[in-house]
């Protein structure tokens, strides 16, 4: 442990050389960039920055290749804030309270709560890695096909009941999502299915096109609808927003503690950072007392996901360096990088590369700290985007989300498909169909139902296998549990001797 | 007015340009005029990115080619959306596919309409091997021990993680079932690293894993290699595991287990290309083979070398299209007519 | 946004008449769902169930919800509200129209002149801009992208002819 320490500070003193610093903020900044523009992600920045840093030492290079996966992060907020454009799976959640905020000219506020919290769901996360790598990376194993389908049983468990909308749209939106999210090739048969013959269909629907067409392009023809402006405009913007917001966010420390343990446990396992951010947006939302408002623009339900979403984004590099199982593509070409430096990841890499590996640690302590400095004084930039005019911006976002549909699998037939969404979420959202648990189908749906066929077809279609030891059996239960939260309290509330409804009006 | 004005510069000067690239075509040679793509018909993270990106980084840094290399994925339809991208770019000098199995297994396990006869060979770079791993905390000590372990118990006891449905993972594991005589549950996951870490975690009892994906848990002692499915023992001395290397794998043939498969990480490019084209992504790849970067990447997967060009690839991919064919119509993978 | 339409009180069509579309339109996609499950088969084979087991009862799941819908939007009185005022859905038009005409040229001339094309028409017919600003913004925005995405990040987005006279094009 001592020696640990050592280590550390061994690995402090490398990144704090000026030269590190520099590729650190330079890493950030192209972070931000990336992460800003949908479509590049932050699998590409890193790919194609790769080449660049063969003439570097290891360190310094995965000092600035993972100083760009930190600035992807923050920048996938902006979007989603601004303009109701997640760029990544894991900034949907955002998007739910973030875009209303800024509808309320409180962009600035949306802005300062999101990056803080990923600061400290990122430091959380980090400070847990410092303290018990090892243990993390044999919890880590213990997650075979049951004990994953369990965790995405939560995630949706959290989230379903939540919505206002009458439950039978809510149902038809979610099992769209299901549909949307089966297209394509089957995993566990390696056959095709619902593609009608079409060739182009054979890549399936990514979440990404189905998002960027129903929050992206449905929320420019509904602003359309209501006049050409965005309504938060006139919003004042200045630095000191980000000073009182701060004076704010600490109130909410038990949301950020528990949005912390929830992200570390999602990175952990091989679930991630996407399910993180919407179970901590459901839970957050049903123990909050204001949690009626949340997806009206609550500063809450910008904490919650984005918290979770960092802390899982970075726990989730430790199983990625302890067993050589990216989290995620821009885990994965980082992994492709250590390769090429001679650096083998896995169990032993703790152990022979102790410079690297503490190195790596300390910039990750170093590069959130950067990265939070950076978009914090961008936040009036960012928030001033806003105050062009909506016949100027609007096109510029259209063009944006045509590149970020075609990116994601280099197909033109896929920008088509975004329009189509566009026109289909504003139908949907006018009669009142809920996207989100279609956005949430989609993008776990697959994967819950991947895991699921391997569980069962390893128990040879035993049930009894979720619920065969400890960790899969509570998990589960937690999601039973979530899933019956609101009969829970109320049948609660009837032994306390009030009726429920006493207790709304209370 | 003045933006006006410089972005007409700026017009002018990219026109001139583009002008001085064209005129700049030297008429010796043919030399890439602009960015070469590489398509990955897998996901990012698998071999074949590996690969591609391994050879992005080395072409890079070698300054091997005057234009920049870019890598692109193309995973839908387990590759098959990469695969019909460059069957559909006839002519387009400046494409470059890397395969795996699915070259062969995808058309046929799917239907979806290519073939390698679709597309211009360029040069196998590589062949990968694949090996039979166990936990090493289970009692199997050899590979006797464990197909005796299978035969012992009833149909469907043991479980064989891989990467895909109806693709190379699965076609080992039919073959092996058919030697053993006892069916095998197959549970595929995505990609190889899961399938490793899934066998050191004891959520299945084996694997085929290819040497890069489960090397860094045999070097733990987390997992035990069994046998190779080649026709002789890996090439490599190098010490890992205590004083085992590569070369103290046994074959699975020597082991009583007659299975042998190879995958194939090789090259190709669009229909109608030019001659002159692929005789210079040829020379490209033969100085890629000479750097250091890729003769460590090829002992730390305990790669094949096998290196071909031209006719001599051709005439192997042909072969190995009908081994192909006929080990998936044993095993009844072949796609029904009706999707 | 019903509300708004109701304060603006202008005519259009029925929001009850465009609830009962959307229903009858999910139902379909749930019978599409359906039927390309049968097409791939819904039982269980013996390694486990088969490739269209879920997405049958997904599908049958959404036929089931829609069909309630419907009844639903039926079964309660016309209130009389409309979905969007003509007005506002000639706006809604305006986008999507030039939008669906964008998508349909990129692959034919490639996304940066689109873009262009795209820019320029929104802020001159839309944005009643004068063609000195909008002209430049049109092509600066377009030859930002390219310098950042083709240049820089080295992602090559779909090209035209023009990119091909200028010797710009992948391919």
């Amino acid at each position: 442990m001592f020696e640990d320490i050592g280590n550390l500070m061994h690995g402090f003193a490398v990144v704090v050389q000026p030269h590190n610093l520099l590729l650190m903020v330079v890493g950030i900044v192209l972070g931000v960039i990336v992460g800003v523009l949908p479509g590049l992600g932050g699998a590409n920045g890193v790919a194609i920055l790769l080449p660049l840093t063969f003439s570097m030492s290891p360190t310094s290079a995965i000092i600035m290749l993972s100083c760009i996966y930190w600035g992807a992060l923050f920048g996938g907020a902006i979007t989603s804030i601004l303009f109701n454009i997640p760029g990544e799976p894991w900034s949907v959640a955002t998007t739910f309270d973030g875009y209303p905020m800024a509808q309320q000219g409180k962009a600035g506020e949306a802005l300062t709560a999101a990056f803080t919290s990923s600061f400290v769901g990122a430091l959380f996360a980090v400070i847990m890695i410092t303290l018990v790598a090892p243990l993390v990376a044999s919890f880590a194993l213990r997650f075979g096909p049951a004990e994953i389908f369990s965790v995405y049983f939560l995630a949706f468990c959290s989230f379903v009941g939540l919505s206002k909308e009458p439950p039978f749209k809510t149902i038809a939106a979610m099992m769209i999502g299901f549909a949307l999210g089966a297209v394509g090739l089957d995993q566990m048969t390696g056959q095709l299915r619902l593609t009608f013959g079409s060739e182009t269909l054979i890549g399936g629907f990514d979440f990404l096109i189905a998002v960027i067409g129903l929050f992206g392009i449905g929320e420019i023809l509904l602003t359309m609808e209501e006049g050409l402006s965005f309504r938060g405009k006139s919003a004042k913007i200045d630095l000191k927003v980000v000073l009182k917001t701060w004076k704010e966010l600490p109130k909410y420390w038990m949301l950020s503690l528990r949005s912390c343990l929830i992200g570390c446990w999602m990175g952990i396992s091989p679930a991630g950072a996407t399910p993180a951010s919407f179970m901590s947006y459901g839970i957050a939302k049903r123990i909050s007392k204001r949690g009626k408002n949340f997806g009206k623009g609550e500063i809450e339900g910008v904490v919650a996901p984005e918290t979770a979403a960092h802390a899982a984004g970075t726990a989730a590099l430790l199983p990625m360096l302890a067993l050589g199982v990216p989290g995620s593509p821009t885990a994965a070409v980082l992994l492709g990088g250590l390769l090429i430096w001679g650096l083998q990841p896995g169990p032993l890499l703790f152990v022979e590369q102790t410079d690297f590996v503490w190195g790596l640690i300390a910039s990750m302590y170093m590069g959130n700290i950067v990265g939070l400095i950076v978009v914090l004084t961008c936040v009036p930039l960012f928030a001033a985007i806003l105050r062009i005019p909506f016949s100027v911006i609007a096109p510029i976002i259209l063009v944006l989300c045509a590149i970020g549909a075609y990116t994601v699998h280099n197909n033109t037939f896929d920008v088509v498909m975004m329009l189509v969404f566009g026109v289909v979420g504003y139908f949907m959202k006018k009669a009142n169909y809920p996207l989100a648990p279609l956005v949430l189908a989609i993008v776990l749906g697959d994967k819950a139902e991947v895991s699921l066929r391997q569980a069962l077809l390893g128990s040879q279609g035993n049930l009894g296998v979720f619920f065969s030891n400890g960790l899969v059996g509570s998990v589960m239960t937690l999601g039973l549990i979530a899933l019956f939260w609101p009969i829970i309290q109320n049948g609660w509330a009837r032994i306390r001797g009030s009726s429920p409804e006493a207790r709304a009006a209370e | 007015m003045s933006v006006t004005k410089s972005l007409f510069t700026i017009g002018t000067a990219a026109l001139a340009s583009g002008l001085i690239m064209l005129s700049a075509a030297p008429a010796k040679a043919w030399e890439p005029s602009h960015p070469i793509e590489i398509i990955v018909p897998a996901g990012t993270g698998g071999g074949a990115d590996q690969m591609a990106r391994t050879m992005q980084g080395i072409i890079t840094k070698h300054n091997l080619t005057k234009q920049p290399v870019v890598v692109v994925n193309k995973s839908g339809g387990a590759g098959g959306e990469g695969f019909l991208d460059v069957k559909n770019s006839k002519g387009n000098d400046h494409k470059l596919i890397i395969t795996l199995s699915n070259l062969f297994t995808t058309p046929l396990a799917t239907g979806i309409p290519f073939s390698w006869k679709d597309m211009t060979p360029v040069a196998m770079m590589a062949l990968d091997e694949f090996i039979l791993w166990v936990n090493a905390d289970k009692p199997y000590k050899t590979t006797k021990d464990f197909v005796a372990a299978i035969k012992a118990a009833p149909d469907n006891t043991f479980k064989m993680g891989g990467t895909g449905s109806k693709q190379e993972d699965q076609i080992i594991t039919v073959a092996l079932q058919k030697a053993t005589g006892k069916k095998m549950i197959y549970i595929p996951q995505s990609g190889g690293g899961a399938v490793a870490v899934q066998l050191v975690g004891g959520h299945v009892d084996s694997t085929v894993n290819n040497p890069i994906e489960a090397v860094a848990h045999w070097r733990a002692g987390k997992l035990r290699p069994l046998c190779v499915f080649d026709s002789k023992k890996l090439d490599y001395n190098e010490k890992i595991q205590g004083d085992l290397t590569w070369n103290s794998i046994p074959t699975c043939k020597s082991e009583g287990l007659d299975v042998e498969y190879l995958m194939l990480r090789g090259y190709f490019m669009p229909p109608g290309v030019s001659k002159e084209a692929v005789a210079y992504y040829v020379e490209m790849f033969k100085k890629v083979r000479e750097t250091p970067e890729w003769k460590k990447l090829m002992s730390d997967g305990a790669f094949n070398t096998t290196f071909m060009v031209g006719d001599e690839y051709a005439k192997w991919v042909a072969e190995n299209e009908k081994i192909h064919e006929s080990l998936m119509k044993e095993a009844g993978f072949l796609a029904s007519k009706s999707n | 946004m019903s509300d708004t339409a109701h304060e603006t009180g202008g005519a259009g069509p029925s929001h009850r008449g465009v609830e009962a579309g959307v229903a009858v339109v999910v139902g379909a996609f749930g019978i599409i769902t359906v039927l390309g499950s049968l097409k791939v088969g819904i039982g269980w084979a013996d390694d486990g169930p088969m490739a269209g087991f879920f997405p049958f009862y997904i599908g049958l799941a959404i036929i089931i919800a829609s069909v309630v819908n419907l009844y639903n939007v039926l079964a309660a009185p016309n209130d009389g509200s409309v979905f969007a005022t003509w007005e506002q859905i000639y706006k809604v038009l305006t986008v999507v129209v030039p939008t669906a005409v964008y998508v349909t040229i990129i692959p034919f001339v490639g996304i940066y002149v689109a873009s262009a094309l795209l820019i320029g028409l929104f802020m001159l017919w839309l944005g009643k801009y004068k063609p000195q600003a909008a002209i430049p913004v049109a092509i600066g925005v377009p030859i930002f992208f390219f310098i950042t995405f083709e240049r820089w990040f080295l992602v090559p987005l779909p090209k035209g002819p023009l990119e091909q006279m200028l010797g710009l094009a992948v391919g």
